[in-house]
């Protein structure tokens, strides 16, 4: 018995010090008495220092999110339209609770909704990335090639996403390949450019190596050039996988189908607000995995 | 006898945006096999693109460069490059960054495990063997400049080529440095170019020094030959009157014939 265990029966016994008899943890516990206090051993202060950093690191970001969990509180009871914490909570348990039940093309689990969003994301960011990065050592390569091409990226790149929407559907008549159009030409800018520039900066010193030691092409390309740029094509890629799914909502909303995006537009029909905000923390959170996976990969490649 | 590397009337125009920059003009030189010369002059003067002509990396827009009467035509690995910032690729460890110039001087004659142990050798010279599998940026600066060195050493190249390979290091590495490059290249016999900007350095490690004058149109100022008998010890040197003549005309000609480039020109 413990006084993490009190009651108010026993709270007074305790308090007592009349808790030590009939538990058969009392032999355990003289033992320790007659050895140096754990809080005082080397592993024990250890153990005190690291709670404590722990508690000094976990508390800012704590309060930031206790602080936006109350103000959505503040904003949605004086509102009465926006559903609070505790609503949207309970209703997220029961979404939850069953993700990947299937009732015909319209009613299906928030699991297969991300998923299925996730597939149009990878199909796309695949295809994106197959294209752009070796476009990117190319552009970057051959200053030819950089000129030719800088003028047309200049003008594509700032197109808003939705707006190649209608050239996929005309196209590629189906809304599916027409997301996945939306998200290959909304991710590539970020890989070329990224590879382009990572390329061009290659410092002159790794490529006076390779011209002294007369290496071939191919070990250029291994040794040299891929490592050297592997860093800024992640760059690269973070930054699309990113907008990827940024925009993969906004597709789904006028493509239809099964998906998140689809998900909250139909929600937003059924007026289930509760349901909107928690496709809004989905997206967010998805979005966030994504980036930290690539960052630690990143990471790993990284050699400065 | 005929000179080894040979240098003749060889010049340098760089076509910059600001127009045609002349930074060599008339360099003339022969060296023998196995001569140890040292190119030094003030910042500019252009010896770090007269090694670089003889490395191949730049064409000389005049004369020509012979090698064992050979003309140079772009780099080679039988001209072994010791750069001025170590230039070791991040991402290999000490010994890949030798093996990947061992391999390809000798990636076709020979087996993998005789490639591996002409890396482990030439690590071994420059005694770094217990640094091998560490990567560049895990190791001191003094350590990866001898990983430099080791790569040029392992091509067993006709001529070594130095650019300022101790500049970046604190005296103390330098000197350590100095004085193994010394017994490396009295054990391998190797020809070796040497650009630097300090006169112990050059009055202690070379059989010639050439002094450039300033540039633009920079050129052989003048040639001095040192002849202190080797092996050659620092701190005997120390007190040796011909060492400190000759390290006074160096000194001369860098700070009395080539201080005021403007007047100069």
């Amino acid at each position: 018995m413990s006084a993490v265990n009190a009651t108010p029966e026993n709270l007074s016994e305790i308090l007592s010090g009349e808790d030590i008899a009939p538990t058969s943890k009392a032999p355990a516990a003289a033992i320790p008495a007659r050895r140096t206090p754990y809080f005082e051993t080397e592993s024990g202060k250890r153990f005190i220092e690291g709670t404590l950093n722990l508690f000094k690191n976990a508390i800012p970001p704590l309060l930031g999110m206790l602080l936006f969990v109350a103000m959505w509180a503040l904003v949605s009871n004086s509102g009465k339209t926006i559903p609070g914490p505790a609503e949207t909570w309970d209703a997220a348990v029961v979404l939850f609770s069953d993700p990947f039940y299937d009732n015909g093309p319209n009613d299906q689990g928030i699991g297969w909704n991300i998923l299925n969003s996730l597939y149009r994301v990878g199909i796309g960011f695949s295809l994106a990335a197959a294209v752009g990065i070796p476009l990117g050592f190319m552009i970057g390569r051959f200053d030819f090639l950089n000129r030719m091409l800088s003028p047309v990226i200049s003008i594509l790149r700032p197109v808003s996403p939705l707006a190649w929407l209608p050239i996929g559907l005309l196209i590629l008549q189906k809304a599916e390949p027409a997301s996945i159009w939306v998200i290959f030409i909304s991710s590539i800018w970020p890989m070329v450019l990224n590879t382009a520039a990572g390329v061009q900066r290659i410092p002159q010193d790794y490529m006076n190596v390779a011209r002294v030691l007369n290496l071939s092409e191919f070990k250029v390309f291994t040794k040299i050039l891929f490592p050297a740029v592997l860093p800024y094509v992640l760059t690269g890629v973070r930054l699309a996988i990113g907008v990827a799914w940024l925009v993969i909502v906004a597709a789904e909303m006028l493509t239809g189908g099964v998906g998140i995006g689809f998900w909250v537009w139909d929600e937003w029909n059924n007026l289930n607000v509760a349901h909107i905000i928690i496709a809004i923390f989905d997206v967010g959170i998805v979005g966030l995995l994504l980036e930290q996976a690539l960052m630690l990969i990143a990471k790993r490649f990284s050699y400065e | 006898m005929q000179s080894y590397v040979q240098i003749e009337n060889a010049g340098m125009v760089f076509s910059t945006k600001k127009g045609r920059f002349t930074a060599l003009t008339d360099i003339n030189l022969h060296v023998d096999q196995g001569e140890f010369i040292a190119l030094i002059g003030h910042s500019g003067c252009g010896k770090s693109t007269l090694l670089n002509l003889v490395a191949g990396l730049l064409d000389a827009t005049d004369g020509v460069l012979l090698l064992a009467n050979k003309e140079i035509k772009g780099p080679g690995p039988e001209r072994g490059v010791v750069f001025q910032n170590h230039s070791l690729l991040p991402w290999l460890t000490a010994f890949e960054n030798v093996y990947l110039a061992v391999e390809k001087v000798f990636g076709s004659s020979e087996s993998k495990a005789q490639l591996k142990a002409r890396t482990k050798a030439a690590l071994e010279l420059v005694g770094l063997t217990h640094a091998a599998n560490k990567l560049p940026g895990e190791i001191s600066g003094g350590m990866k400049q001898r990983v430099g060195i080791a790569r040029a050493l392992a091509m067993e190249p006709k001529v070594l080529l130095l650019d300022e390979p101790f500049g970046a290091l604190d005296a103390l590495t330098r000197a350590h440095l100095q004085d193994e490059l010394m017994k490396i290249v009295a054990a391998t016999k190797s020809t070796v170019i040497m650009v630097t900007h300090d006169v112990d350095e050059a009055v202690l490690l070379s059989d010639r020094i050439v002094m450039m004058t300033n540039g633009p149109s920079a050129t052989i100022g003048d040639v001095l030959t040192v002849d202190l008998p080797r092996p050659r010890d620092r701190l005997q040197l120390a007190h040796d009157p011909k060492y400190h003549d000759l390290r006074s005309q160096v000194l001369e000609f860098l700070y009395s014939r080539q201080m005021r480039p403007k007047e100069a020109a």
